[in-house]
């Protein structure tokens, strides 16, 4: 039983290795079923930002390095949108024991932006999210160019910079 | 059995890899993606904290996801090793193996998935898989799910299968069925109306082979080998405001939690919100009753669950303010909850510059009222009804409050203030299962202040005191945290215990620790003590024992 297992996923693994080498493009949004806060479900792959760069972090509300990125970021977010045209997707993993509470919150700190519910971890597992607050920068292809976990002050600095570079056609250094 | 299974997924999977590879030329397309965690731990002993020596010196948990992807077709697989499992964990994880792995395919109105999975119904009242690695959570589903979208804003689901049991599976088989409505969707397709309706229904069935279970050592008691469940539930969304229901209803289980009684079981979930820039607004209510729904009867342990019965208080991030944390009690509570955010504006003469954050939140849960069912002398004997419960009626015995306010303001561009005070009630006798023990009654201080030297360096200062003249009394924490953006931290912390009514015990537990981040790949090391306590992580909660030493974690995707 293992023996198959193993096998199927070296197979898959060197195919993969294979199709990765002759085609190298980034890795796209997989799709996955999320909810927005009016009860809506929006299919993950279907996020966009009109061809400009998209910011996809995931937060819970008991996360407090999370909330002390988003809120830092919200206080410069206007500013963000009017130079950039960036957009922020706070992913919320919070589950059926607080997803009601995260629509209320995040309105009653005024952050605007978009926010979807993934209450069961579906779009956290497809996009290998370990440990929160796990920041994703997808450029206007919606392809993912840069990945980073953690938040420090200042992190949102080196944020806002890769995503100028991304406006300005240079390439991101996955790190 | 179980190789059958493994084996004609096996079969699935590389038929399905075939499609699609045939579909879209050679594997052309195809991505891998995948992360990794490492936890190890060395360990010394400190008899005086009551960590206790361990014969292996070091342990270790690693996990690795792999996951596939190729247009519509998908695969994945985790390995997972633990050698020997961290305290805190259940023995029973030991060893090294591949417990999870899936194939997927699908296309605008299918979605059908093989092996291993996770699947929530609603809020999770009567279904709900899911994994939380860093508290050795995982009750995944091995078996088979398909959704399937007739027509626009109409979701069906349906699944079977037998639940992860450490490295085994239970041995009951689940097998559910979820539709969802929108209503919006389906009948308002030019998007005309302003309320939104979503409507669903949920109904779940267990079975298990029937055992030899005796009622106080006399009876022979008739077990059910099927259990079923159903849930309905509603979502109403007009502008800021929003309401969120379900009812769950499950049919007579007798199980070790309920100790074989035969009623059946309920729960009521609502939750009603509104909302607008500035401020939120949200009031929840909660009854549960006789709901703990398991795969196994006999299984007491935080495993082979079916469903999910959120608990409504709010879930603290910090030591001291989560050093009570509730955790919901399946045979039976009523629960209140409520809170308001409220941002006072920008500019403004109390907001500052940056505005002010308050968020003040409630909590209140009690027992269910009880009364010997009709013809019954006693509540809840193995082998009757148990016991009957007006639905409405709050039970006399408080389990759980919390009062809870904060304050959060940004002064300058360099220097931020977070300040919060929690009264706490908290009954450990029901939720530890201390027989005999006095409730706590807690007040809970913090301040956590950042001040920024530059636009990369930080320092970030926590005080917290918890008072309290019941359990191990007073306790005071500080924390240092100084970090470099975007790739170094460095704390130092101390949690003091200086009212411990036993004065040998008032310990210090210190601990330093360090990070580097770079990227999605992150290392820290921490070295010191950790106190014997409950940690809880998206919801569940588990106890970890105490325990003095050397802390290494490294986590990365890509």
């Amino acid at each position: 039983m293992k023996r198959i297992v193993l096998f199927l996923s070296f197979a898959l693994l060197v195919s993969a290795a294979i199709a990765q080498e002759t085609e190298n493009k980034g890795n796209k949004l997989p799709s996955v079923s999320v909810k927005n806060l009016d009860g809506q479900t929006i299919n993950t792959a279907e996020l966009s930002n009109n061809g400009k760069p998209m910011i996809v972090s995931f937060w819970a509300l008991w996360c407090k390095p999370c909330i002390n990125e988003l809120t830092t970021i919200a206080d410069v977010y206007d500013d963000w949108v009017a130079e950039t045209g960036v957009k922020l997707i706070a992913v919320s993993i919070d589950d059926s024991r607080s997803s009601s509470k995260v629509g209320p919150t995040v309105n009653g700190k005024g952050w605007e932006y978009e926010v979807l519910l993934d209450a069961n971890g579906d779009f956290k597992r497809a996009m290998n999210v370990n440990m929160i607050p796990h920041t994703f920068l997808i450029n206007g292809n919606g392809e993912i160019v840069w990945q980073h976990t953690s938040f420090s002050e200042g992190s949102e600095l080196q944020l806002i910079d890769m995503v100028r570079k991304l406006n300005a056609g240079e390439a991101i250094e996955n790190h | 059995m179980n190789q059958k299974i493994i084996f004609s997924a096996s079969l699935a999977i590389l038929l399905f890899a075939g499609i699609s590879t045939r579909a879209q030329g050679i594997l052309e397309g195809g991505k891998v993606t995948g992360n990794f965690q490492l936890d190890a731990q060395a360990y010394q002993a400190d008899s005086a904290i009551g960590a206790y020596e361990v014969e292996e010196k070091m342990r270790m948990n690693a996990f690795a996801n792999i996951l596939y992807s190729n247009g519509n077709f998908n695969a994945g697989m985790r390995f997972e090793s633990y050698l020997n499992p961290l305290l805190g964990y259940d023995p029973r994880y030991k060893g090294s193996g591949v417990p999870y792995w899936f194939g997927s395919w699908k296309n605008e109105q299918f979605e059908i998935t093989v092996g291993n999975f996770y699947e929530q119904f609603g809020s999770g009242l009567v279904l709900r898989s899911y994994e939380e690695r860093n508290l050795g959570y995982d009750n995944a589903f091995r078996g088979a799910k398909v959704k399937f979208s007739p027509y626009n804003g109409v979701t069906l689901k349906g699944l079977i299968g037998t639940q992860r049991f450490f490295w085994e599976q239970g041995p009951g088989i689940v097998r559910g069925l979820d539709g969802e409505f929108a209503l919006n969707d389906m009948f308002d397709k030019d998007n005309t109306c302003k309320t939104r309706v979503t409507l669903g229904g949920s109904f779940v069935s267990k079975y298990q082979d029937l055992e030899e279970i005796m009622a106080n050592d006399t009876a022979m008691l008739t077990l059910p080998a099927n259990v079923a469940s159903w849930a309905a539930r509603l979502n109403v969304n007009r502008g800021g405001f929003s309401i969120d229901g379900e009812f769950a209803n499950k049919l007579n289980d007798p199980s070790s939690i309920n100790n074989f009684i035969y009623k059946n079981g309920q729960s009521l979930l609502v939750q009603a919100s509104y909302s607008q820039k500035g401020l939120g607004i949200i009031a929840s209510a909660k009854r549960t009753d006789n709901m703990s729904y398991k795969s196994k009867r006999t299984e007491t342990g935080n495993a082979l669950d079916i469903n999910y019965l959120p608990a409504l208080p709010r879930q603290h991030a910090y030591s001291l303010s989560a050093m009570y944390p509730y955790a919901t009690q399946p045979n039976g509570e009523m629960a209140l909850a409520g809170q308001i955010n409220y941002k006072i504006k920008k500019d403004s003469w109390v907001g500052g510059k940056y505005g002010t954050d308050i968020a003040v939140n409630y909590s209140r849960i009690t027992s269910i009222k009880m009364e010997p069912a009709e013809g019954e002398n006693t509540i809840g004997a193995s082998g009757t009804l148990g016991y009957q419960s007006p639905f409405f009626a709050f039970g006399d015995e408080l389990y759980f409050q919390d009062l809870n306010i904060e304050i959060q303001h940004k002064f300058t561009s360099s220097y931020k203030l977070l300040l919060s005070y929690m009264y706490l009630n908290y009954n450990i006798d029901v939720i530890e299962g201390h027989p005999g023990e006095p409730m706590v009654k807690a007040h809970i201080i913090i301040a956590d202040m950042t001040y920024k030297f530059n636009q990369t360096n930080a320092l970030k200062f926590e005080l917290q005191n918890l008072i309290t003249k019941q359990d191990d009394g007073d306790w005071l924490q500080f924390l240092f945290e100084y970090t470099i953006a975007p790739k170094w931290f460095f704390t130092f912390s101390d949690q003091y215990n200086y009212g411990n009514p036993d004065k040998d015990r008032q310990f210090h537990y210190m601990n330093v620790a360090a990070g580097y981040t770079q990227g999605s790949n992150r290392l820290s090391i921490s070295y010191g003590k950790q106190r014997e306590g409950i940690v809880c992580v998206g919801g569940v909660c588990r106890n970890v024992p105490a325990s003095n030493g050397l802390t290494l974690t490294l986590t990365s995707s890509f």
